[in-house]
């Protein structure tokens, strides 16, 4: 049925291009000096269709169930509901009876209820193809009807368009308000149970509850402190590790490599970011980890099973990538002036390179380091697979740390009530993590856009 | 035109300072400079002229090889420097850049301090004993620029600030800092208002004293104004070589008196 109603309103919407544009090129053969093309006529008349139908026809699909469970729920005989105590279950029962999916012997007004909700569920669909048609052929006799030589088509076209675009940029803000706005929600229901400042200045992150009220378990302890020192940990060893190694390759590649070698390394960098972290989970646990035991040993260190040295490292060949194009793009981007400035007074490559190029392009290059911070931080997929679980007031990279994002994880892997301070603790972490990566973020993106003013 | 062959004199190579035989530069398959003998003169200016595209910015750059850094730039023939072949194996180009030094059509100051930036140079290649010897050395190339008292005020800041003339005497004072030998000018007065075109010529008549100067310029007044030879260039030849005088009151070629008179340009 909805397949009907969007064939219906596609070819009503073609029929009109067709019908509007011919119309007007009619009109022009007349003799009659048209203030748009034929064609505007005829994208407006499709447009005047198409964007009003397809919105009735998914508001209508989206609607309807609602529409559909109150009338079937309202038709109930009386008393049918009073001795249950759940009539959500009542529903979810009638439903899954409408589908044919019959469990044991339901009451015959169980029964009932389920054939008129296919009653409706049948009727609310011709419904909806029959609404689409008559809409279709009212906008298409409109939109016909419209079509005069002094109709400025293009403009009502562009309009139209540009309402579009509005709309879809819409979408993206209001899904990011509605994903800060839940977090925040739940976040001061965890509020209300654990005080901010224990959060925020706590030393002991236990989050195990006990359920039930005999079993013998921590108090549970939220403070964030070790689990945001986790996270810094990591982070300060993945960026240190990639930010040389990122910088370095970038400049060799933009300055000093010949363009053959250029060709082939670029891409092969450039593969790195493609690889999913799954596989660099992988590499961090069942190789870089072993590792740094065996030589932790052979050193005599003593190194924990899941250090941060793992984590953090195999994050840095997963940021290099993004590093050593930021630099890059940074680099290209100094005017070829200032090189052959530099060079005409007598400078080595290198010394080019290290006083005008590399200042020159330090603002980009920062401004792409900043935003390899905020990844890091948010990176869950490594550190899940490679960091600990146990929250440790710890500097020690060779030590076992966990991360914000991990805690995120397992908080929520697994039976969860959603009303545990356990639960809500996820949310509150996410909301501080938001709040950290859009700060880098907008930082970073402040410090590239005022760079990129400079040299256009 | 002068004959600046391996066979030259002693007396004429004490007066010429880069001499130029058989050069042609190729961009890839492409032809920019074909056969260009010459012998530039010693505390001389020397005005390349020509229409666009007839090679003068390329044949400059051959000069302080500047074209090195363009990968399809190939040249051949020979060019000498007061007799040495900068071309050859043993030559440095980085110490040749040295000596001689380069001011661009496009003003170009590093994004640092006007300080910093003359005083880049003279750092790099170790010219100044210590802090005072630099600024002397600074406060030299800046008088010598006719920047010195616009900006003695301002040296630390952003040589980037500065207008777009001061910008360029900026540049010249750079490339003077290092006190070169020979001073390449592509089209040093093209982004100039009069005013700081005729600051910049008087400071290039000044120069003449110390340097031999090469300046390319599309204004056939600026090269009568600042240049006692001038070279005129057309599709990558070099057409006439001579007097600044001569060049323009009698010219030899039917080109440049065509050049000359607003006939081909
Ligand atoms: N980097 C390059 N790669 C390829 N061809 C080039 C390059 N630079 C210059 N050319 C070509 O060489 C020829 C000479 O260029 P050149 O820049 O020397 O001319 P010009 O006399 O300085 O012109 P203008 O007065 O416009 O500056 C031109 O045909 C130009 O297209
Ligand atoms: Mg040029």
């Amino acid at each position: 049925m909805t397949g009907l109603a969007f064939a219906l309103l596609l070819s009503a919407s073609l029929a009109a291009y067709m019908i509007n544009r011919r119309a007007a090129l009619a009109l022009r053969d007349r003799g009659e000096r048209l203030h748009s093309l034929g064609m505007f006529h005829g994208l407006y008349g499709l447009l005047l269709i198409l964007v009003p139908a397809v919105v009735v026809t998914i508001l209508w699909i989206m609607l309807q169930n609602g529409v559909i469970n109150t009338l079937t729920m309202s038709s109930l005989p009386d008393g049918a509901l009073a001795d249950m105590a759940n009539p959500q279950l009542v529903l979810s029962e009638i439903q899954s009876l409408a589908q044919g999916r019959v469990f044991g012997t339901p009451e015959p007004w169980k029964l009932e209820a389920a054939e008129r909700m296919n009653d409706l569920r049948a009727n609310s669909a011709w419904l909806m193809v029959a609404v689409v048609a008559a809409l279709s052929a009212i906008l298409l006799l409109v939109s016909r009807r419209q079509v005069a030589a002094a109709f400025r088509a293009r403009q009502a076209v562009e309009r139209i368009v540009m309402g579009l675009m509005i709309t879809c940029s819409l979408v993206a803000v209001i899904v990011t308000f509605g994903i800060v706005f839940s977090l925040v929600f739940e976040s001061i229901r965890f509020f209300q149970m654990v005080p901010l400042t224990e959060f925020l200045f706590g030393t002991r992150w236990e989050p195990q509850m006990p359920i039930r009220a005999d079993q013998i378990a921590a108090e549970g302890a939220f403070g964030v402190l070790p689990v945001f020192l986790g996270t810094l940990v990591i982070t300060f060893v993945a960026i240190a590790i990639s930010v040389p190694i990122g910088l370095m390759s970038a400049i060799y590649l933009n300055e000093f490599a010949d363009r053959r070698f250029r060709a082939v390394a670029k891409p092969i960098l450039e593969l790195l970011a493609g690889i999913p972290t799954v596989v660099y989970g992988f590499f961090a646990i069942l190789t870089v980890a072993p590792a740094l035991r065996a030589w932790g040993a052979a050193l005599g260190i003593p190194v924990a099973p899941n250090t941060a040295l793992a984590a953090g490292g195999v994050m840095a060949i997963m940021l290099i990538p993004f590093i050593s194009s930021f630099a890059d793009d940074a680099l290209s981007a100094v005017p070829r002036s200032l090189r052959d400035g530099a060079i005409a007074l007598g400078a080595t490559r290198s010394e080019t390179v290290l006083n005008v190029l590399f200042p020159a392009a330090i603002p980009g290059i920062v401004g792409g380091v900043l935003l390899a911070v905020s990844r890091a931080i948010g990176e869950t997929m490594i550190v899940v697979m490679a960091a600990g679980l146990i929250a440790k007031m710890t500097l020690n990279p060779l030590d076992s740390v966990t991360t914000v994002t991990v805690q995120i994880v397992t908080l929520l892997i697994g039976d969860t009530a959603f009303d545990s301070p356990k639960t809500l603790a996820a949310f509150a972490l996410g909301l501080m993590l938001f709040i950290v990566t859009l700060f880098i973020n907008i930082l970073a993106l402040r410090i590239v856009r005022k760079y990129r003013e400079q040299y256009d | 035109m002068y004959d600046t062959t391996r066979t030259e004199t002693a007396v004429s190579q004490q007066d010429i300072k880069i001499s130029a035989s058989n050069v042609q530069v190729f961009y890839g398959d492409k032809q920019a400079i074909k056969d260009v003998n010459v012998g530039i003169l010693d505390k001389t200016v020397t005005a390349f002229i020509g229409p666009s595209g007839c090679g003068k910015s390329t044949f400059l750059r051959c000069i302080n090889r500047m074209n090195d850094t363009i990968d399809s730039a190939r040249i051949q023939g020979e060019i000498r420097l007061d007799g040495q072949d900068i071309y050859d194996r043993r030559v440095d180009p980085v110490q040749l850049r040295a000596r001689v030094g380069m001011v661009f059509q496009k003003p170009n100051p590093f994004p640092k301090s006007i300080y910093d930036n003359v005083a880049y140079g003279p750092r790099i290649h170790g010219l100044a004993r210590n802090k005072a010897d630099l600024d002397g050395i600074v406060e030299a190339a800046l008088r010598g620029a006719a920047l010195w008292n616009e900006v003695k005020d301002r040296l630390a800041e952003p040589g980037t600030g500065l207008s777009g003339g001061q910008q360029q005497r900026l540049c010249i004072a750079r490339a003077v800092a290092t006190s070169p030998e020979v001073l390449l000018m592509d089209e040093p007065c093209s982004a100039l208002d009069p005013i700081a075109t005729s600051q910049v010529e008087e400071l290039i008549d000044q120069l003449r004293e110390r340097y031999s100067v090469v300046i390319v310029t599309h204004s056939m007044q600026q090269a009568a104004r600042v240049s006692q030879k001038t070279a005129f260039f057309h599709l990558g030849n070099l057409v006439e070589y001579g007097d600044t005088d001569d060049i323009f009151t009698r010219p030899q070629d039917s080109r440049t008196e065509a050049y000359i008179s607003g006939r081909i340009g």
